[in-house]
């Protein structure tokens, strides 16, 4: 399925070489000047607006601009130092560039609408003073998603098994899926918020849906494709049905499973800010909401930064998961 | 480290095949596609018979009924006098396709019998002793996609071993080993057999493998199968390749598959 499309990915990393001292040097060098120069001009350019956490912005650019330098530095003595720093030096100088072209065209020279597009400093300043309500936020978010999500990833997989094992619990269950399961999760939302005794148990219901179809799905065709020859090796060798079930296809079907719970976490991502955006006074999608009413541009930047890293947070662990799991497999693809 | 073999219970003992007008067909969309034909034969409580055939005539099917996989169109299997309903954990059959599981290493395909049964615990020692037989030792932890097609071959067998089978169905069990594991193999198959007794049906297209290993040679037809005949191998073990006897009944044989002059 997907793992043949992700897999070919697999083969174009970059081959590890050994890394030569002049490289390095010029790499690490030209990177950890490339975050002192953004310091420079962050803090020495003069201001067009008013902005607090400017000198902020400068420190920590130039504190990382010396953390790169001193990498470098020991990097010519410790190898593995030195190959993470000569993967990720052009990375590090993109992005000292690309602060610094915001910064110019932010705070500096205006040539960006100015509410809408505030500078670096300013979404700075938003982590440093509003942090408390932003992990606030994480944390109402996250307890409502892990919990919508384990709920919809249990009911999903059980389901999935028991349509793909017994042919009366496919009889019944298949057109319902089939019926009921492309419907976005999304569209239940104003009928949820009546049937449920509260918006956060509405949420939770809608999150686990969005959650539990495609896992019920893939898990089901995975259980479905298993080669017959397992069973028949495991059944000449003793096997009961529970072990068929449990060590034969469950076993066999997970790489299907979790290319369901991956596409399912996706999904759930996108349940929960809209609920917590019309429903749950409380997480980054009410926070954004929030943000937006009150015209704090800075404030919904820093949420959608933040909400970037928990999603793809949650997805690596998934991945890492998967790669625990399935470590059998040949060619899995690193997240 | 044959301990296992060599603790042959009175239970190990082999089984006596009764085979009585068996046919089976296959529905092709509707077509019925005959595989055996009216196949009736006997092997004696530890025995060792040899099936030849062309391929595409239907032995792994009867391998099949005869491990109780599938019920037969018609006709009956018995083993000791009872009709065969179902597998049977001290019935194994060795795949033509290795079939390892590919989440388990190569240690606990071999257990798995053990685990189905519940008997990890108590028996375990019987995996590594059955890896060893095979020669596999050193890739107890390995998983099947880093062996050779010959190592996930003799993995299966070390997998149905553990089992102490009394009837052991075989289907070209050494068919992809390279000639000289295969002639190491076949002799630790015979010295495995004298040991615990087993009733053994392998089949083979190596009509030499036939005759160094069993006792008796069935020859099948074409398509639907039917016993065509039956070579008696009266000789002793352990069996020479060059016996003058075996050769004349390789080339009896040979011709009788149309391998003319069967050099
Ligand atoms: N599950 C099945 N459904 C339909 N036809 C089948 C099935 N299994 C086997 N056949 C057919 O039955 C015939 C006999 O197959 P079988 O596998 O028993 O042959 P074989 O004698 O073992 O051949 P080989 O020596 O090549 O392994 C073949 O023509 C095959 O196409
Ligand atoms: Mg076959």
């Amino acid at each position: 399925m997907s793992d043949v499309t992700l897999a070919s990915h697999a083969a174009v990393r970059p081959a590890r070489k050994g890394v030569s001292r002049g490289a390095l040097s010029r790499l690490g060098l030209g990177a950890g000047l490339a975050w002192l120069g953004l310091a420079g001009a962050t803090a020495l350019l003069p201001e067009a607006g008013d902005f607090e956490r400017t000198q902020d912005f400068a420190a920590i650019a130039g504190v990382i601009g010396f953390a790169i330098a001193a990498a470098t530095l020991l990097g010519l003595r410790s190898s593995g130092l030195a190959r993470r720093l000569r993967y990720g030096a052009p990375w590090l100088v993109a992005l000292a560039l690309f602060f610094l072209v915001w910064e110019l065209v932010t705070a500096k020279y205006q040539r960006l609408p100015m509410p809408f597009f505030p500078p670096p400093q300013a979404i700075l300043e938003v982590f440093l003073d509003d942090g408390a309500r932003l992990a606030d936020s994480v944390w109402h978010s996250l307890l409502l998603l892990v919990v919508g999500y384990a709920v919809g990833a249990t009911l999903g997989f059980v389901l999935g098994v028991a349509v793909g094992w017994s042919v009366l619990v496919g009889y019944w269950a298949h057109p319902i899926l089939r019926f009921v399961g492309p419907l976005p999760a999304t569209a239940w939302l104003p009928i949820a918020f009546f049937i449920f005794p509260s918006s956060w148990s509405a949420s939770t219901a809608l999150i686990a849906l969005a959650t539990a179809f495609p896992v019920t799905v893939l898990t089901w065709s995975g259980i479905a494709s298993v080669n017959k020859g397992f069973y028949d090796v495991a059944r000449t060798l003793g096997a009961k049905q529970s072990f068929l079930i449990l060590r034969v296809a469950i076993p066999a079907a997970l790489p299907h499973v979790f290319v369901g719970l991956f596409m399912g976490l996706s999904g759930s991502f996108a349940v929960l800010v809209v609920a917590e955006m019309l429903g749950v006074k409380s997480g980054l999608g009410w926070y954004l909401q929030w943000a937006q009413g009150w015209a704090a541009y800075a404030n919904m930047y820093a949420a959608l930064i933040v909400m970037a890293v928990l999603c793809s947070s949650l997805i690596t662990g998934l991945f890492r998961l998967r790669a625990y799991l399935l470590s059998w497999q040949k060619g899995l693809v690193q997240w | 480290m044959v301990a296992a073999a060599l603790r042959a219970e009175e239970s190990a003992r082999g089984v006596g095949l009764d085979v009585a007008h068996v046919s089976h067909a296959f529905d092709l969309k509707g077509v019925s596609l005959p595989v055996l034909d009216n196949v009736s034969f006997r092997v004696e409580p530890g025995a060792f018979v040899a099936l030849l055939g062309p391929s595409g005539c239907g032995k792994s099917t009867l391998l099949r009924l005869l491990a109780g996989l599938d019920a037969p169109s018609a006709g009956t299997v018995s083993v000791d006098g009872a009709g065969v309903q179902g597998p049977d954990p001290a019935h194994v059959l060795v795949f033509q396709d290795p079939t390892l599981f590919p989440w388990r290493s190569v240690a606990r395909n071999v257990a798995l019998g053990l685990e189905a049964r519940g008997l990890l615990k108590t028996q375990r020692y019987k995996v590594a002793e059955a890896l060893e037989l095979v020669g596999l030792s050193a890739f107890a932890d390995a998983l099947p996609h880093q062996l050779s097609g010959g190592m996930a071959q003799r993995v299966a067998l070390a997998r149905a071993l553990v089992n102490e089978p009394r009837l052991f169905l075989m289907d070209e069990p050494l068919g992809k080993l390279d000639a000289l594991t295969r002639i190491t193999m076949q002799a630790e198959l015979v010295k495995l057999w004298q040991r615990s007794g087993f009733t053994a049906l392998l089949v083979t297209h190596d009509v030499e493998e036939a005759l160094m290993l069993a006792q008796r040679l069935i020859v099948f037809s074409d398509r639907p199968a039917r016993v065509r005949t039956t070579f008696v191998v009266d000789r002793p073990y352990p069996r020479h390749r060059d016996d003058p006897h075996l050769v004349a009944l390789r080339r009896e044989v040979l011709t009788l598959l149309g391998v003319e002059g069967g050099s």
